[in-house]
C-alpha cells in the first residue's frame, strides 16, 4: 500500500492572524512530507494549531508564508475552479458529525452532491441511486432507511458513517479526519476506524488524523507528528514516537495520558 | 417544518398576536366590500358629528306605513332629551342670580320650571360674572323649550306649487313612529366623523391598509439591504467587511429619525407618496439588521457544514442560499416583523409632524392623528376621531411585537419558560 | 469493614417528557460507598450516567423526578426530603456535585472570592468575609492552588485553573460525598491530570469521604476509582474492582467496552477493537428482556424473555446476565 511517492507536502508553512499587538502565529514554519498511503497524525494539544494546520492543508485557509505541494506540484488554489479541482483531491471529515451536515437538506442531498462532483451530475437517477447504495453499503447502513430523512434523524455513529460513505463516493487521494471519533463512543469508535481503514485499503486513500488523543494516533497510525505551539517538536513512525519519546514535550504528553499497565504519576504535574 | 409551524402556534404569546394581527388584516380586507365609500369622501357638513345612527328626517316623516306605539313614559323621555339635568341647574341658577327665591323653584317640576322660566328670563339682563358664552347658552336653551311640552301634533305643511300657499300634507302624532329599517336614507356612523366631516370608521380602514402597506414595504426595504449587507460583511470579511461595518457604524451613531426628517423635508410635500414615504423608512433603518445578520453569519461561516459545503464544491451564493440563509431564517422573520412594526409608528411620527405623505390622496394612521390634533379632537373632547385611531396602532405594534417574542421562545428554546 | 458513607438502595428516578410519556434514566440502582473509596461509572452516552449524577444528590428539578428507592448519605435518608431543604442542608454540606461544565458557573464579573463568599453565606449567613478569607486561602493552600487566584476575574484564569477553582469552592464546606460527572473530559490532557490530582487530594488529606467519579474515558477510572460500575439503558449491568472491571470482566458488554479501551502503551498496535454493533434501546419503552439482548454476540431467546437482576460472583462482585459466569468465559476463551 506504501509506496514513495510523496503526496502532500510543505515548506515553511505558516499562518499568522491579527497584526500588531494582537498578532498570532498559529502555525509557525512548519515542514512535512506525507507520503501516498501511509497513515499520518497530527497530534497537539488544543492551541496548537493543529486545526488550523488542517484547514490550510484543505484550502480553508490560505497559509501567510510558505509552499504546500500537491502530488509533487506547488499548489494552485488561486480560483474557484482550481480549488474545485483540488478538493477533488483532498476531503475532510470533522469532529462532530452533527454540525457537519446543514441541518435543512435531507441526507440524500449530501450524497448527490458528491456525485455531481464527480462529475456524475447528469446521469440517470437511476444510476446515481446505484452509488448511493454502493456508499451506504461500505459503511453498513441501508441506504432505504436513510433516504428522505434530515440528519436529526440520525444517531451520533450512523451519522460519521454516513460521513465516510461521502468520502467513498468522492474517493480523495487525501482524507484529514479531525478528531473523527472523539464525539463517538468508544463501542462505535472501532467501527469507523476501520471504515476509515477500508476506504485506504479499497480506494488508496491517504488518511491523515489530526488528533490530541496520542492513544488513537498510536493505534492507527505510521507516522506522527507531534505540534506544540504552532511548530512540529517531534515526528516519526509511531512505535519510535510513542514508545522511545526523544523530546521532553511528547515525554510530558505520555506521561499526562492515564493508561492501564503503567503507573499513572500524579505527582509530575 | 411542519413540527415548526405546530411549535409556533402552539405559543401562547404567537397565538394572541396572530389573532390581534389577522383581525386588523381581515377587516382591512373585508370592510371595503361592504362600504363602498371613498375613504377621504367628506360626507358631513359640520365637523365631529358624534357616532350614532342617523336618521334622514325628511324620510323619516314621509315614511310610511307610520306605527302607533304607546310607551311608558314617552313624553317625559322626550322632555328629558331636550332638558337635562344640567340644564335645569343653570336655569335654577339664573333664576336665584335674578333674585327669585330659591325654595320656590323646584327643577323637578318641568311645567312649573318653565312657566317661571318665561315669566323671569330676559335674554338682555347680563348679570354679574356671566360671560358671552353662557348667554349664548340660555338664549339656545330658551329656543329649545319652545314647544317643549306641546302635546298637541305636529302638521307637516308643503308649499303648492301653483299658488305658493302652504297647504298641508300630513300630521304626525307624538305617538307615531317609523322603522329605522324602513326609512330609506340612513347612516350609521360607528365612530363619527372626523373634522373634515368624513366618516372615521371608513377612514381608519383605509389608513390602517395604506400605514400596513407603508410598514410592509419599509419592512422588506429594511430588511432586503441590512441581510444583504450583512450577509455579504459577515461572510467575505476582510476589507468588504472592514468598509461596511464602518457605513454601519456611521449609521448608527445618527439618529434615525432625525435623518428621516431631513430626507422627507427636503423631497418636498409634492413628491411624498406613501409609498415613497414607506421607501424612505426602508432605506434608513437597515442599520440594526444590517449588524443582526453580520454577527450571526461571522458564527457561522467557520461552521463544519459550511467548509464541508465548500469542500463539495458550492459557489460562495450556493453556500451564502442554502448553508447561512436557512440557519438565519429565523432571526430575518423575527427582524421583518420589528421593522414593520417601528415603520409604522415611524410613519406615524413623521406624519405627525407634517412630513408624512401627502394628505389628499390617501390616510394613514399617523395622518389621521395628525389631523385630529390640528383640530384640536383631543382637546374638545371628540374621542372618535383619535382615540380609535392609537388604539389601532397600539394593536398593530403590540400584536407584531407578540408574534416576535413568541416566534423568538419558539426558535430560542432557551428562553421558554 | 469500614463504615459506609453513602448508601443507595434501589433508586429509581425518571424524566417527564412533554407528552406526558415517563422515561426510566435510573432504573433500580444500587450501591454502597465505603468511607476512604470511590466508585467510577461508566457506559456509552446517554446510558443513565450523568442522569444517576443528578439523582444521587437527592435535589430533584423538572423534568427529572424522583420515583423510588432511598439514598443515605452517612446514615441519614435524604429521600423524600422537601427540595428546599435538601438544597439548603444537603448540598454542599453532605454532597457536593461538579457538572463536566463547572467552570463555567463562575460569574465573569465576581471575583473568585465573592463566588466563595456567595456559596459560604448561603448555608451560613453569619460568617464574616475575613473568616470566609482565611478558610478559602487555607484550602486553597493545602490543595496547591496559589491564593492570588481568589482576587482574580475567572477571565484571568486559564480552562483548568477554573475548573480546579469551582471544584475546591464546591468542597470548600468538605461535604461528604463528591459527584463528579465528567470534571476534566473538556481539558487538555495536563488540566486534566492537574484536576484529577486534586481530586485525588480531596481524597487523601480527608477533605471529601467518599468519590463517585463518572466518565467515559475508561483508562482514566481505572487509574482513578476503586471500584467501577457499568451502565447500560438506565441499568448497572455490571459492578467489581477498577482491576477486575478492566482485565477480566465478565458481561458481555463490559468486555466489549473494556476491548475498545485505546492507551498508547506497546503492543496496543496488535490489538483488535472490539466493537459493538447496533445502538442502546430506546428508554421510553425498554425491551422487556436483557436491554442488551439485541447487541449481544451470545444472545439466547429467553434473554429477551426474562428480566435478570444483578448476580452475586462473589467478593462484591456482580453481573446482569442470563448466563452463568463459568460459560461466559468458556464462551471468551473459546473466542480467543
Amino acid at each position: 500500500m506504501k509506496d514513495n511517492t510523496v503526496i502532500l507536502s510543505g515548506r515553511g508553512v505558516t499562518k499568522v492572524f491579527g497584526f500588531g499587538a494582537n498578532k498570532t502565529v498559529a502555525v509557525d514554519h512548519v515542514d512535512f512530507t506525507f507520503r501516498k498511503g501511509e497513515i499520518i497524525s497530527i497530534v497537539g494539544e488544543s492551541g496548537s494549531g493543529k486545526t488550523t494546520l488542517a484547514k490550510m492543508l484543505l484550502g480553508l485557509v490560505s497559509p501567510t508564508e510558505g509552499e504546500i505541494y500537491f502530488d509533487g506540484e506547488l499548489r494552485d488554489i488561486r480560483t474557484h475552479k482550481k480549488k474545485r479541482e483540488y478538493w477533488k483531491n483532498i476531503q475532510a471529515i470533522f469532529q462532530d458529525p452533527f454540525s457537519s451536515y446543514n441541518i435543512f437538506r435531507k441526507v440524500d442531498a449530501v450524497l448527490l452532491d458528491c456525485i455531481r462532483m464527480r462529475g456524475g451530475g447528469n446521469l440517470p437517477y437511476d444510476e446515481k441511486l446505484e452509488m448511493m447504495k454502493r456508499a451506504c453499503s461500505f459503511v453498513n447502513l441501508k441506504f432505504e432507511e436513510l433516504t428522505n430523512k434530515y440528519p436529526f434523524e440520525l444517531s451520533g455513529g450512523q451519522q460519521q458513517r454516513l460521513m465516510i460513505a461521502r468520502i467513498f463516493l468522492l474517493s480523495p487521494k487525501i482524507l484529514l479526519a479531525d478528531e473523527p471519533t472523539s464525539m463517538i463512543d468508544a463501542c462505535s469508535r472501532a467501527t469507523i476506524l476501520d471504515m476509515l481503514m477500508g476506504l485506504r485499503n479499497d480506494i488508496g486513500m491517504t488518511p491523515i488524523f489530526i488528533t490530541h488523543d496520542i492513544g488513537l494516533a498510536y493505534y492507527v497510525s505510521d507516522t506522527v507528528y507531534i505540534m506544540e505551539h504552532g511548530r512540529f517538536v517531534e515526528s516519526g513512525t509511531a512505535d519510535q514516537v510513542i514508545l522511545n519519546p526523544k523530546e521532553a514535550y511528547t515525554r510530558r504528553l505520555l506521561s499526562d495520558v492515564p493508561k492501564l499497565h503503567e503507573e499513572w504519576d500524579l505527582s509530575t504535574v | 417544518m411542519k413540527h415548526l409551524l405546530r411549535q409556533t402556534f402552539r405559543s401562547g404569546k404567537f397565538l394572541v398576536g396572530f389573532v390581534i394581527f389577522m383581525t386588523i388584516l381581515l377587516t382591512v380586507l373585508i370592510y371595503p366590500l361592504f362600504v363602498k365609500d371613498p375613504p377621504l369622501g367628506i360626507i358631513s357638513r359640520g365637523t365631529f358629528l358624534a357616532p350614532g345612527i342617523y336618521v334622514n328626517v325628511y324620510d323619516s316623516m314621509n315614511s310610511s306605513p307610520r306605527y302607533t306605539l304607546i310607551l311608558e313614559g314617552a313624553a317625559s323621555r322626550r322632555v328629558a332629551g331636550k332638558l337635562g339635568d344640567d340644564d335645569r341647574q343653570a336655569m335654577q341658577e339664573w333664576l336665584v342670580a335674578k333674585g327669585v327665591p330659591e325654595d320656590s323653584i323646584d327643577i323637578a317640576d318641568t311645567a312649573g320650571l318653565i312657566a317661571l322660566w318665561e315669566s323671569n328670563f330676559d335674554p338682555s339682563l347680563r348679570l354679574p360674572g356671566m360671560t358671552n358664552a353662557d348667554r349664548n347658552y340660555y338664549i339656545r336653551l330658551t329656543a329649545s323649550l319652545e314647544g317643549l311640552l306641546a302635546t298637541e301634533d305636529a302638521v307637516v305643511a308643503a308649499a303648492n306649487p301653483e299658488t305658493g300657499a302652504l297647504e298641508e300634507i300630513g300630521v304626525i302624532t307624538q305617538t307615531d313612529y317609523v322603522n329605522v329599517g324602513e326609512v330609506p336614507n340612513s347612516r350609521l356612523f360607528v365612530l363619527g366623523t372626523d373634522n373634515f366631516g368624513r366618516d372615521v370608521l371608513t377612514e381608519l380602514v383605509s389608513a390602517t391598509g395604506v400605514s400596513l402597506i407603508i410598514g410592509f414595504v419599509a419592512g422588506i426595504v429594511a430588511t432586503t439591504i441590512g441581510l444583504i449587507l450583512g450577509l455579504v460583511s459577515g461572510y467575505i470579511g476582510g476589507l468588504v467587511d472592514d468598509i461596511i461595518v464602518f457605513i454601519t457604524n456611521l449609521f448608527t451613531v445618527i439618529p434615525t429619525f432625525v435623518l428621516l426628517i431631513l430626507i422627507s423635508f427636503s423631497i418636498g410635500q409634492e413628491q411624498r407618496g406613501a409609498f415613497t414615504i414607506a421607501v424612505v423608512i426602508g432605506v434608513t433603518s437597515w442599520v440594526w439588521t444590517t449588524r443582526a445578520v453580520r454577527a450571526q453569519v461571522v458564527s457561522l461561516r467557520n461552521r463544519d457544514h459550511v467548509n464541508l459545503s465548500k469542500l463539495s464544491g458550492h459557489s460562495v451564493a450556493y453556500i451564502l442560499a442554502m448553508d447561512i440563509l436557512p440557519y438565519i431564517a429565523s432571526y430575518v422573520v423575527m427582524a421583518l416583523i420589528l421593522q414593520i412594526s417601528s415603520a409604522i409608528l415611524a410613519e406615524a411620527g413623521l406624519s405627525i409632524l407634517g412630513l408624512g405623505p401627502r394628505t389628499t390622496e390617501v390616510p394613514t394612521l399617523g395622518l389621521m392623528m395628525r389631523w385630529g390634533l390640528i383640530y384640536q379632537a383631543h382637546v374638545l373632547n371628540y374621542w372618535w376621531a383619535i382615540f380609535p385611531v392609537i388604539l389601532v396602532i397600539a394593536l398593530i405594534t403590540f400584536s407584531l411585537n407578540l408574534m416576535n417574542t413568541g416566534l423568538d421562545q419558539v426558535f430560542n428554546p432557551a428562553l421558554r419558560e | 469493614m469500614s463504615k459506609v458513607i453513602l448508601e443507595v438502595n434501589e433508586l429509581t428516578t425518571n424524566y417527564v417528557t412533554r407528552f406526558r410519556e415517563k422515561i426510566y434514566a435510573v432504573d433500580h440502582v444500587s450501591l454502597k460507598v465505603e468511607e476512604g473509596k470511590s466508585v467510577g461509572i461508566a457506559g456509552e452516552s446517554g446510558c443513565g450516567k450523568s442522569t444517576l449524577a443528578l439523582s444521587l444528590m437527592g435535589y430533584y428539578f423538572a423534568p427529572l423526578h424522583y420515583s423510588s428507592g432511598e439514598i443515605i448519605v452517612d446514615g441519614r435518608n435524604i429521600s423524600g426530603m422537601d427540595p428546599d431543604d435538601v438544597r439548603k442542608t444537603i448540598l454542599g454540606r453532605e454532597i457536593s456535585y461538579i457538572p463536566q461544565a463547572a467552570m463555567n458557573a463562575l460569574n465573569p464579573t465576581q471575583r473568585v472570592i465573592n463566588f466563595i463568599e456567595d456559596v459560604i453565606q448561603a448555608h451560613y449567613p453569619k460568617t464574616t468575609k475575613k473568616e470566609i478569607y482565611e478558610l478559602a486561602r487555607e484550602r486553597f493552600e493545602l490543595l496547591g492552588l496559589p491564593a492570588e487566584v481568589l482576587r482574580k476575574y475567572p477571565v484571568e484564569l486559564s480552562g483548568g485553573m477554573k475548573q480546579r477553582t469551582v471544584i475546591a469552592t464546591s468542597v470548600i464546606l468538605s461535604p461528604k460525598v463528591l459527584i463528579a460527572d465528567e470534571p476534566s473530559s473538556a481539558l487538555d490532557v495536563t488540566s486534566q491530570k492537574m484536576v484529577i490530582k486534586m481530586i485525588m487530594d480531596l481524597m487523601n488529606k480527608g477533605i471529601i469521604k467518599a468519590l463517585i467519579f463518572i466518565t467515559h474515558e475508561l483508562p482514566l477510572l481505572y487509574n482513578v476509582t476503586d471500584d467501577i460500575m457499568v451502565m447500560y439503558a438506565g441499568q448497572i449491568v455490571e459492578r467489581g474492582t477498577a482491576e477486575q472491571m478492566v482485565f477480566d470482566p465478565i458481561h458481555p458488554y463490559t468486555r466489549a467496552l473494556m476491548g475498545s479501551i485505546i492507551v498508547p502503551e506497546a503492543g496496543l498496535r496488535d490489538v483488535k477493537l472490539a466493537a459493538i454493533p447496533g445502538t442502546p434501546p430506546n428508554l421510553k419503552n425498554p425491551p422487556s428482556g436483557c436491554r442488551f439482548a439485541d447487541r449481544c454476540k451470545f444472545v439466547k431467546p429467553e434473554c429477551r424473555a426474562i428480566s435478570v437482576g444483578l448476580r452475586d460472583a462473589g467478593e462484591g462482585r456482580a453481573y446482569r446476565c442470563i448466563i452463568p459466569e463459568e460459560d461466559l468465559r468458556k464462551a471468551y476463551q473459546s473466542e480467543g
